[in-house]
């Protein structure tokens, strides 16, 4: 078991990493097209992580979580762009707060209502909620229907390079805590609870876990997190449209999942950098972006479906915990 | 008062009557077996026990309190914890964590404790590091505590699971066929293991076993069961030599 101290260490790493990415930026090493990628790739993470607490910890297939990041997007840009009362940057906390504890309470209710269901029951009618979630934002009034929210007021303001720093300073801190916390989640005594009911409910339940709450309160917290997100997503981009939040990104936020390994928070987040960036590394093969994430996702299902490929993935992991293990002190 | 009372227990399933007027008294400590010949319905007996069916007749009382009806979630909560015949181990997780799941209700610290590792986090925390892997001594599989519970050889995941159950603080233990697929040494160990648990945690066991040397030579009394009625019931060696249990078991 980890000391406290040493799970902080991470923050560290990513305080490390913020330095480096900032000095790349001020400098122009880093050209102005990755430059705006960025935020892009804080939203996902966010996105991807707490998709994996549902799919890959919880065990649920979820093909609607672009549900939650609507919710977010548009409580958030809705906040941000009505409330001009409220100076600014208190009014950007506003929005965050806001958007996470709707979506908190959009997805546990979700849940309640369909929590009789499992499996590939569950999984459709997640993907209808998210095409739910996108037709009732149409009609409430003062989202702009159809033709979306604009002119919502935005961080990223100021000229070439300051600009995307500003966008991207700001997503990458919220994306820190984010994962922080769910990573905390998932080692305490509530995600143990989580992962023994992906494990086996029967037995969860034989042990005293409530298996209902427990599924009800993921989701509810996974729901939060995409609502944060979708405050990032509606703040950088400063306009937000339904068709920005249709099945194709929940479907794009689960092959991040899946690629990366479901279960695995490190892999999510090397997923979804590799899934956002290539499109631009490869600028001819932008246009084939979601003919590749296809082709991504069919490959790891048959090679995850390969014994033999996933006796190598247990061989590596295992190196792997090894190696690092004797890297690090004070185990107990 | 008795541990465990059960009063005309029954269930059944569509026309199927699968327990009928199933009637035992476990008293505390005491070390019960119960057997009986395939779908005699002995598996069923402890889904009824553990709130996986509810009854459709009669009831069930532990220290005198009725659990008829109750989901597993509140039965556990009451004290009684179980073992599984099929192993239901949360493979991908680690053997210690497996205990530490079985652990859950005995730390307090709330989801906020332990997204932001507040104190009561830490200080729960190293308790239930501390009591799991205590838990994993005594089955011997402390020196394991990492390795995913898949991983384990069979006899030991069977200790795993009377692990978890333990850690639940239970009243009562029920193993379902633990010696299955074991070799005779392994349940000598086992035996020796089912009794040290009785004497060191002042458990009372009833379990079902197909393995008559398990069951003449550690429990104290058995029940046979025989297509869901009762067909004997007393002192274990009495009933294993009454030729009405023998014919069960190896028909005419």
């Amino acid at each position: 078991m980890k000391t406290r101290l040493q799970r902080l260490l991470p923050l560290a790493g990513a305080a490390l990493l913020y330095g480096v990415i900032l000095l790349l930026m001020a400098t122009k090493v880093l050209p102005r097209s990755y430059q705006q990628m960025l935020p892009t790739i804080c939203t996902y993470i966010i996105m991807a992580v707490s998709l994996n607490l549902v799919v890959g910890f919880l065990g649920d297939l979820s093909l609607g979580h672009a549900a939650f990041y609507a919710v977010g997007a548009y409580v958030g840009g809705m906040i941000l762009r009505y409330l001009t009362a409220i100076p600014f940057g208190v009014r950007v906390i506003v929005a965050i707060a806001a958007a996470a504890a709707v979506a908190f309470v959009i997805g546990g209710a979700f849940l309640y209502f369909v929590r009789k269901l499992h499996g590939d029951y569950l999984a459709i009618v997640t993907l209808a909620f998210g095409e739910f979630v996108r037709s009732i934002v149409k009609i409430i009034p003062g989202t702009g229907g159809s033709a979306g929210l604009t002119d919502i007021p935005t961080i990223a303001a100021g000229a070439f390079p300051i600009k995307y720093i500003k966008a991207f300073s700001w997503s990458y801190v919220i994306m820190v805590i984010s994962i922080f916390l769910i990573v905390n989640l998932i080692r305490s005594r509530h995600g143990r609870a989580i992962m023994a009911v992906r494990d086996n409910s029967i037995a969860a339940a034989s042990v005293g876990i409530n298996v209902s709450r427990c599924r009800i309160v993921t989701f509810a917290i996974a729901a939060l997190f995409a609502g944060i997100a979708g405050v990032l997503y509606a703040a950088n981009t400063a306009a937000v449209n339904p068709a920005d939040f249709d099945y194709n990104v929940s479907i794009e936020v689960l092959v991040m999942v899946v690629l990366g390994g479901m279960g695995n928070i490190g892999g999510s987040i090397i997923a979804t950098i590799i899934l956002v960036a290539l499109p631009k590394v490869l600028l001819d093969a932008a246009q084939y972006r979601l003919l590749i994430y296809a082709i991504a996702l069919i490959a790891m299902m048959m090679l995850n479906a390969n014994p033999r490929f996933t006796a190598f993935k247990r061989r590596v992991s295992e190196k792997t915990s090894k190696f690092v293990k004797s890297l690090g002190r004070g185990r107990d | 008062m008795a541990m465990l009372e059960t009063k005309n227990l029954g269930i059944s399933f569509g026309g199927l009557r699968a327990v009928d007027e199933f009637n035992l008294t476990v008293e505390r400590g005491q070390l019960y077996g119960l057997i009986g010949p395939n779908g005699a319905g002995k598996t069923t007996v402890f889904n009824l026990l553990t709130g996986v069916y509810a009854p459709t007749t009669g009831g069930f009382f532990l220290e005198g309190k009725s659990l008829a009806g109750k989901t597993p979630l509140e039965i556990n909560r009451c004290g009684i914890a179980r073992t599984f015949q099929n192993i239901r181990l949360f493979k991908e997780m680690s053997v210690i964590d497996n205990v530490k799941v079985g652990l859950h209700n005995a730390a307090n610290y709330s989801i906020f404790d332990g997204l932001f590792m507040l104190p009561r986090y830490a200080r729960e925390e190293k308790e239930l590091q501390t009591r799991a892997r205590e838990l994993l001594d005594v089955f011997g599989l402390d020196g394991e505590r990492d390795y995913l519970a898949s991983n384990l050889p069979y006899g030991k995941q069977r200790k795993l699971e009377i692990a978890r159950a333990l850690a639940t603080s239970p009243k009562l233990l029920l193993l379902d066929e633990p010696a299955a697929g074991m070799n005779p040494q392994e349940t000598a160990e086992l035996m020796e293991t089912i009794c040290f648990v009785r004497d060191h945690f002042d458990m009372t066991i009833l379990l079902i076993e197909h393995d008559m040397k398990l069951v003449s030579g550690i429990c104290e009394q058995v029940t046979v069961l025989n297509f869901g009625t009762t067909l004997a019931q007393g002192q274990t060696a009495e009933v294993l030599a009454d030729p009405r249990v023998v014919r069960a078991y190896l028909g005419e």
